[in-house]
């Protein structure tokens, strides 16, 4: 219809930012927070932070003089409090990966307005879990010695065998593409906050970090291919991260870890935690930062819907758990489960539960989709929920080994349970600095999703 | 670079645009035209600019395939020869050369590899880090959108060599495919 009124015709496409920016307002709105002091918030939680990492490293310091003898492991319980948090921040560092390579490839453009800041996230998480399992070692300054191959004069190797060989490759490799993809990222935005530089130490560190960025269309090509073989290297990587911490437990033969639908199942569950992750930090960003705009409440809504399906996804994983401890026959897997649900660790396997499956229901209905209160704290339980399914996983199938004898229960010591806090001010030390001192949003690609200039008219 | 009283070297021509709409027909324009060394300048990836620009694709794959596979084989040797020759051992009745364990790292190292040659690859066929070329318009990496006619003499040294090439008829012709505001453009480095 050549006559239709364009005025009543709907976008076709959503609209990604909000509020009418121009190209212009996009930069002044990212660099913000990075060109003026920081506001007495973000001292809060940085100080926060920092008294929390301290207490961490004390406690770690003692762990380093006097040996894990101070945390609560026990035989038979030796991976406890440790390897759990390991696997909660490998975990969580899935959704940067996922929002960034994903969703790339599937030209879910919605994903500009929050990748540079997930991808922070993933980073920063994988550090946390790096040094969780680094200091786990007990004597982490020889973990080299015991993890990495290399040529030495006792003509030792590592079991290449092992899944905990696969591990060191997997998460190294992880941290390192991850590293690299949202370098890459930064680097026209580095360009953009050095163009926008006042001050000449800033100016000179900015050039040195954005590479000498031009814009030019030729780089561009080259980056743009880059960025879609990132992409196409970061999907099967980030599945492969989560599939091969689970065969650390899958290829044992203990009964509740030797299970084949371990694989999907921690994938399931690491999107769901890093989503949750997501949802909790930008929540507090857009607030603080008011980048409202770009982090819209659309944004947050396909956030919580896919915290609700990976919620079911990890739901029908320990619905089909428990069939196939029935329906194998094995005695010694039943019992695991029965263990599991009615045993001495009820308690965490039903917070598990509540908080991982019954809690996100509660994004079926719209208005708490796109409530800021409900999300944030569905988010909250999600993540709670998500270091106890490792910890049930972890301590419930050990606790009860084959010799009813030697059977032991484990509860964190406060050692423990201090260094746990101690990681989460880590992590957010790291990233309440990227939030101070990067832009975390992708300027360049919000741009190209916006909507663009047109030819012939005026331009603000 | 700080020569005293040095001539500054002309590094080319520049047009303004405000849109990338009229930045791409521009450059279709300036590719047909005689003007065979020029460059756009975007603050984000226009895409279909590099076809009116005549850009062929980029060979980074390449880069990526060759890397990747270098990753393939040297995990796959490393593990072979490390667990069956350096180091035998049978553990958990595996045979020495026991391939379907060691398919993890094969993987891992394949895209650790290719992920690293991406990365430097790009850099190389962007000759970043760019030390010489100081970014000419703040406004690049904010919200304009610009063509360069680049001098073809700018890196010859020689006079006689210098082909033909006026600075003028470049401005007068990106006045004419649309550029709103023209001007030349002299060689700086960032740090000079």
């Amino acid at each position: 219809m050549a006559t239709a009124n364009h005025e009543t015709l709907k976008p076709i496409q959503d609209v990604l930012v909000t509020g009418d920016r121009t190209f212009a307002e996009v930069n002044e709105d990212v660099a913000r927070p990075l060109e003026n002091f920081p506001t007495g918030k973000w001292w809060v939680c940085f100080i926060a932070a920092m008294a929390a990492f301290f207490m961490g490293a004390v406690l770690l310091l003692e762990t380093f003089k006097n040996g894990v003898g101070l945390w609560g492991l026990n035989q038979p319980v030796g991976w406890g409090n440790d390897v759990t948090t390991f696997v909660f921040w490998v975990g969580i560092g899935h959704a940067g990966t996922l929002i960034s390579a994903i969703l790339f490839l599937f030209r879910q453009k919605w994903r500009t307005g929050i990748n540079r800041s997930a991808e922070a996230m993933t980073i920063f998480a994988v550090m946390t879990a790096g040094m969780v399992i680094l200091t786990h070692t007990g004597r982490a300054w020889l973990a080299a010695f015991w993890l990495l191959p290399y040529p030495n004069q006792r003509q030792l190797w590592p079991n290449f065998r092992s899944p905990l060989e696969w591990d060191v490759f997997a998460v190294s490799t992880y941290f390192t593409i991850s590293l690299i993809f949202w370098y890459t990222g930064l680097v026209p935005d580095l360009a953009s906050i050095r163009d926008r530089a006042k001050n000449k130490v800033r100016k000179f560190l900015l050039t040195i970090a954005s590479l000498g960025w031009r814009g030019s269309n030729k780089q561009w090509v080259h980056y743009e291919q880059a960025y879609l073989i990132f992409a196409g290297l970061s999907t099967p990587l980030v599945l492969s991260v989560h599939s091969v911490v689970s065969f650390d437990f899958a290829v044992s033969q203990l009964p509740g870890w030797h299970t084949t639908i371990f694989p999907p199942y921690f994938v399931a569950g690491a999107i769901f935690s890093g989503f949750a992750m997501v949802v909790t930090l930008l929540v507090l960003a857009r607030e603080a930062f008011n980048l409202k705009h770009y982090i819209t409440m659309d944004h947050l809504e396909k956030m919580n819907k896919i915290i609700m399906t990976t919620g079911m996804l990890v739901g029908y994983a320990y619905a089909v758990e428990f069939f196939i401890a029935w329906y194998s026959g094995s005695t010694f897997e039943r019992a695991t489960f029965i263990n599991r649900a009615f045993g001495d660790y009820w308690w965490a396997y039903w917070i598990m539960v509540s908080c991982n499956v019954f809690i996100p229901q509660l994004f079926w209905v719209k208005k708490f989709r796109r409530s800021i209160p409900v999300m944030f704290v569905v988010s909250l339980y999600v993540n709670i929920g998500m270091y106890f399914e490792r910890f049930v996983i972890i301590v419930t199938s050990l606790h009860h080994d084959f010799l009813p004898s030697s059977w032991a229960n484990y509860i964190p010591s406060w050692v423990e349970l201090g260094m746990f806090t101690g990681w989460i001010g880590f992590f957010f030390i790291w990233f309440l600095l990227f939030v101070r001192f990067l832009p975390s949003i992708a300027m360049g690609e919000v741009k190209s999703v916006m909507d663009q200039p047109r030819k012939g008219a005026s331009h603000a | 670079m700080h020569k005293e009283n040095a001539v500054p070297v002309l590094s080319g021509v520049v047009g303004f645009f405000d849109d990338p709409e009229s930045l791409t027909e521009a450059a279709a324009k300036v590719r047909d035209s005689s003007y065979k060394q020029f460059d756009c300048f975007t603050p984000y990836a226009v895409h279909g600019l590099e076809h009116a620009q005549g850009l062929p694709r980029s060979k980074v794959p390449y880069v990526t395939g060759i890397f990747a596979f270098t990753g393939t084989a040297t995990a796959f040797a490393w593990q072979y020869a490390a667990s069956a020759t350096w180091w035998p051992h049978i553990i958990g009745g595996k045979p020495m050369n026991s391939l379907p364990a060691f398919v993890p790292i094969i993987f891992e190292l394949s895209v650790l590899f290719g992920g690293i040659a991406t990365f430097f690859g790009m850099l190389a066929f962007n000759r970043l880090p760019n030390l010489k070329k100081r970014a000419f318009d703040p406004s690049i990496t904010n919200n304009r959108f610009a063509i360069m006619i680049e001098n073809p003499n700018e890196e010859i040294e020689d006079e006689e060599e210098h082909v033909a090439f006026s600075p003028e008829q470049a401005e007068q012709f990106l006045k004419s495919v649309g550029a709103k505001d023209v001007r030349k453009v002299y060689n700086e480095g960032w740090f000079s």
